[in-house]
């Protein structure tokens, strides 16, 4: 486990703006806490400090996780995003996309997303820009990024569900598949249900 | 651990053999009621009733002709055979308890002529004959084979109404048959049992007619144990009927023996024939039945061994970081699930009893939302109770419903260190975490062994440790046959290392916690309560209430095994009693942080005579720094002696008074070793532990309130040790002393005793073995403190100790002194 280094920062950093913009410091200082960032495993992990003094006893080959992962580096140094970053990026999204209802079910188990499927979109949102989705309920379904859509008014638009955001990869039984937001759960202020493209 | 029994997928059987329609009691009566024959008569076909009165005469002559000696008394049993039959028919018709599919093959037509009279009614008695035919499904061919008469050769050729006719006509044989002796039961079953000739548990159904009471009575009496010759046979082809039968019986007459057993066998024999049947009926391997037959009466075997064929209901946990109880429930019930809240005890549990979607895929599964986890996993987390802001370590996590369960009553604060030594189950941890919101969790891969090197400290640990999963044959039913007296030895052996693990991971002085929870899912005393009982002797632990109100007691004693009585706080759990997994859970408080010396061969089972002082003295003198055993048994021996022999040394007590030991503090062991070790601890405050150190003054405070004037003196001699007191329990202190400080050999306090008992020796010997005590205090071993300080006031004159730890008497050492 180690902090990040400032190419691998930068790098996470500019994937992160793309959804949440310029609000990382958010993300950093926290009202309950100092949070950071740490390499383990090509990982990156967002904890707090009490934990990360804690997890600096344990040996690197015996750690495993720990706090929340956001994402990983590939091997060509790419950062990936995934899908258990979304309860903290959401609140800072600055791109939101609304699906309806008839569509939500429809994307969540893997499918593209008409036009005509979006209830509401933030504006000046250009394409292929990163974008959290919520379902009506405002429900963060997932982070996306937008493909073309409104060229053509009449055409419908889409919008694909490019697996920008992987998984991780838990053990058959328990890797977080397909989540729909649930509305009647809604619970202020936490997003309900990310949405995993992901099969198992 | 997995499940491996997806009740979810269990597929959907159709109707069996055995399933038909009824169209119910009345009709089912309507046969033995000869009232209704009246309604019924219009029913029968010309064809009928004239087979009908075919049979009416026929009866008569196969009266004659019935081969079957009692056949004449027949038509005067008719009338109870009737009257009866409305008794026995349900009877028959269900369990048959009158009737096994072995011996009911041959009912003679006999008893189709009793019924003749019913036999307008045939057709509304269609159905109750089909289900009766079924089980009697042989019959046929045997009213084939004993078809002496002539109306029952007409019959068979028809159509529905043949149905009736063996049925009926075996209803008949049966009747009859019960009207005649039992001679010719036996008769029969001998030509169908050759291979159990002595097996006559069930002909006695003659007296079936006589009432049910005495039916019971009957067949118990007649009873017989099969030969060993005879099971070998049996291996070979198990009847599980007849296995049942006669596990049946002979738990019946195992209930009353004394007047149901047979002359000439003994109960082992029984119980010996009851056990091979049991594992032939429910295919368990021999070693664990006969586990099972030593942890439960007989009544109960029966039922958890049935209970283990069922599967436990599905339950799941609401994830209160991301929803409430309420609303899950009734999302999931808007998906179609049927689901009610689990009991009083749990606030997040739910019970699932049918569910039209896959409760595992549904997207508020997926949300993470709620857990599936069963019953008994919930308590163990109950029962640690983790405070917000706590450092809790999970020894084995995997799949991580526990830690996650801790995580949210922790609401995310603190930190939780999830370990398991699996990897690949590892996965599934972080998963389910990931996927719960779980945020203060560090997951590690350590083996739960190694924990207080690497970190300890926690203010609560909680030990969900592998076991042989004989508490949970019905998610696993490989463990009936694969598990051996080794592998509950093997599991047993680990669970120790780890509790004992677990236990020096906890920091007693924590503000808010120093408690542990020992869990597994067996029900095993090996795995159970030896484990606790052997670490309630080696560390300073105690154990406490759970905090469940429901659950049997842990057991205090055990066949030839005698546990600390303390262990009636432990609860097991049984699925045939709770309807959740077995389990048994412990929990621990730690009192001292200190490891108590190992003391081989001391604990506390040494009587307290065995040793003298002057064998100390003896023992101490040649080889202070050697083993360590010499001083302990030196310690012990004095602890004991002081308690038991009421300080009939003055010089001993006196002695003792000069170590500090007081009695109030009810740490009797620790006494003269303890205070000197606690001064020679404070005197080398690099080494000392601070606790150490703290206590030491403690003690010696104490001292001084106790024996002011022998004590005076030689309080100078003793150090002040630093520091405020600190910990809970003076006693607690004292006893860590005792405990760590091996090197406080009887030297230091044997001396004194023996010579002038001047401080100044003490103070001698302190300087004099700064090192040793050093090297010792590092040892860790098994104290025999705990065990002694329970020993009461050393000193017969002085006031009784004002606390006495009932912890600390452990039960199978000194029942004297405890």
């Amino acid at each position: 486990m180690r902090p990040l280094t400032e190419e691998e920062t930068r790098v996470m950093f500019e994937k992160m703006a793309k959804y949440i913009g310029e609000n990382l410091q958010l993300l950093v200082d926290r009202p309950d806490g100092t949070y950071c960032f740490r390499l383990h495993n090509d990982r990156v992990y967002y904890v707090s400090e009490k934990i990360l003094k804690l997890a600096a006893n344990i040996s690197g080959d015996k750690l495993v996780s720990l706090g929340t992962c956001f994402g990983k580096f590939t091997k060509s140094h790419r950062f990936r995003l995934h899908i258990t970053a979304l309860d903290y990026l959401a609140p800072y999204a600055k791109y939101k996309v609304w699906i309806k209802p008839g569509a939500e079910q429809s994307f969540l188990y893997g499918n593209h997303v008409l036009k005509s499927g979006l209830g509401r979109i933030t504006e000046n949102t250009c394409q292929y820009q990163g974008v959290v989705v919520y379902s009506m309920a405002d429900v963060p379904l997932i982070q996306r990024e937008r493909e073309a859509e409104t060229q053509a008014e009449g055409e419908a638009g889409s919008m694909h569900r490019e697996p920008d955001v992987g998984f991780d990869p838990g053990s058959p039984g328990s890797r977080p598949g397909p989540k729909a937001g649930a509305k009647p759960l809604r619970h202020p202020g936490i997003p309900l249900i990310v949405i995993l493209i992901g099969i198992s | 651990m997995g499940r491996k029994l997806d009740p979810t997928k269990k597929e959907k059987r159709g109707p069996g053999r055995k399933a038909r329609k009824q169209k119910g009691a009345e009709t089912e009566l309507a046969r033995f009621l000869p009232a209704a024959g009246d309604e019924n008569s219009k029913r029968l076909s010309s064809r009928a009733r004239k087979r009908a009165a075919k049979r009416r005469l026929g009866s008569a002559e196969s009266l004659a002709m019935h081969k079957f000696p009692g056949a004449k008394p027949l038509p005067g049993k008719l009338p109870k055979g009737i009257s009866g039959g409305a008794v026995q028919t349900p009877g028959k018709k269900g369990a048959q308890p009158l009737h096994h599919g072995t011996q009911g093959k041959k009912r003679p037509a006999l008893t189709h002529s009793s019924e003749e009279e019913e036999v307008e009614e045939e057709d509304s008695e269609e159905d109750g004959v089909l289900n009766q035919e079924d089980l009697w499904g042989s019959e046929d061919s045997d009213a084939d084979m004993i078809d002496d008469y002539g109306a029952d050769s007409d019959s068979e050729g028809e159509d529905e109404d043949e149905e009736l006719l063996p049925i009926e006509r075996a209803a008949q044989k049966q009747k009859v048959q019960e009207a005649v002796a039992g001679g010719q039961w036996s008769e029969e079953e001998t030509e169908e049992e050759e291979e159990k000739g002595s097996l006559q548990s069930c002909p006695q159904k003659d007296d079936e007619t006589e009432g049910g009471l005495q039916i019971n009575v009957d067949e118990e009496e007649s009873f017989v144990l099969p030969l060993p010759g005879e099971m070998e046979q049996d291996a070979q082809a198990p009847d599980l009927q007849r296995i049942h039968k006669r596990i049946q019986d002979i738990v019946g007459v195992l209930r009353d023996f004394g007047t149901q057993r047979e002359e000439g066998r003994s109960r082992s024999e029984y119980l010996h024939r009851l056990q091979k049947d049991l594992a032939t009926y429910y295919s368990y391997g021999d070693f664990l039945l006969g586990k099972l037959m030593d942890l439960f009466p007989l009544s109960e075997l029966v039922e958890f061994l049935e209970a283990n064929e069922v599967p436990r209901p599905i339950t799941l946990r609401t994830n209160t970081l991301k929803t409430r109880r309420r609303d899950l429930a009734q999302a999931l019930i808007n998906r179609g699930v049927n689901l009610d809240p689990l009991g009083k005890w749990s606030k997040t549990g739910l019970v699932v009893y049918d569910s039209s979607v896959p409760i595992g895929a549904t997207p508020e599964y997926l949300a993470g939302y709620y857990m599936l986890q069963g019953a008994s996993s919930m308590l163990p987390v109950m029962a640690l109770a983790p405070q917000e802001h706590e450092r809790i370590l999970d020894m084995c996590c995997a799949p991580g419903g526990k830690t996650s369960y801790i995580a949210q009553l922790m609401k995310n604060t603190g930190v939780i260190l999830a370990n398991d030594a699996n990897a690949e189950r590892l996965k599934s941890v972080v998963g389910n975490l990931h996927r719960l919101g779980v945020t203060n969790t560090i997951i590690s891969h350590y083996d739960g062994r190694q924990f207080p090197k690497v970190v300890g400290g926690f203010d609560r640990v909680l030990l969900d440790a592998p076991c042989s999963g004989t508490g949970v044959i019905s998610k696993d039913p490989a463990v009936k046959t694969n598990k051996d007296e080794k592998d509950i030895l093997r599991c047993a052996h680990l669970q120790k290392e780890l509790l004992l693990s677990a236990i020096d991971s906890v920091n007693a002085t924590s503000k808010t916690g120093g408690y542990l929870v020992y869990c597994t899912c067996s029900i095993m005393v090996e795995e159970n309560e030896w484990v606790v009982d052997y670490a309630l002797k080696k560390r300073n632990v105690r154990l406490v209430p759970t905090g469940l109100d429901f659950g049997q007691e842990g057991f205090t004693r055990f066949r030839e095994r005698r546990f600390h009585p303390t262990l009636r706080s432990t609860r097991r759990f049984y699925p045939h009693t709770h309807n959740m997994d077995g389990f048994f859970i412990a929990k621990f408080k730690k009192f001292s942080n200190s490891i108590p010396q190992s003391q081989t061969g001391n604990s506390a089972a040494s009587t307290p005579t065995s040793l003298d002082l002057p064998e100390v003295k003896g023992q101490v003198t040649p080889k202070p720094e050697g083993s360590s055993q010499p001083a302990k048994k030196a310690r012990v021996a004095m602890k004991t002696k002081q308690q038991l022999q009421k300080r009939q040394h003055p010089k001993k007590a006196s002695f003792q008074k000069q170590n500090g030991i007081s009695k109030g503090t009810d740490s009797g062991l620790s006494t003269v070793s303890c205070d000197t070790k606690s001064q020679a601890s404070s005197k080398l405050q690099d080494s000392s532990q601070p606790t150490q150190e703290i206590r030491g003054p403690k003690v010696t405070k104490k001292l001084k309130q106790q024996s002011a004037t022998l004590l005076s003196s030689k309080k100078v001699a003793f150090w002040k040790p630093n520091g405020p007191p600190k910990g809970t329990d003076t006693e607690v202190p004292v006893l860590s002393l005792s405990k760590t400080q091996d090197t406080l050999k009887p030297e230091d306090w044997v001396q004194p005793l023996r010579s002038t008992r001047g401080t100044k020796k003490v103070k001698q010997q302190l300087p004099a073995q700064p090192s040793k005590r050093a090297a010792f205090r590092k040892q860790n071993g098994t104290p025999k403190g705990p065990e002694t300080p329970a020993m009461s006031p050393l000193d017969s004159s002085q006031p009784p100790p004002a606390k006495r730890r009932k912890s600390q008497s452990r039960g199978s050492s000194h029942p004297v002194l405890s």
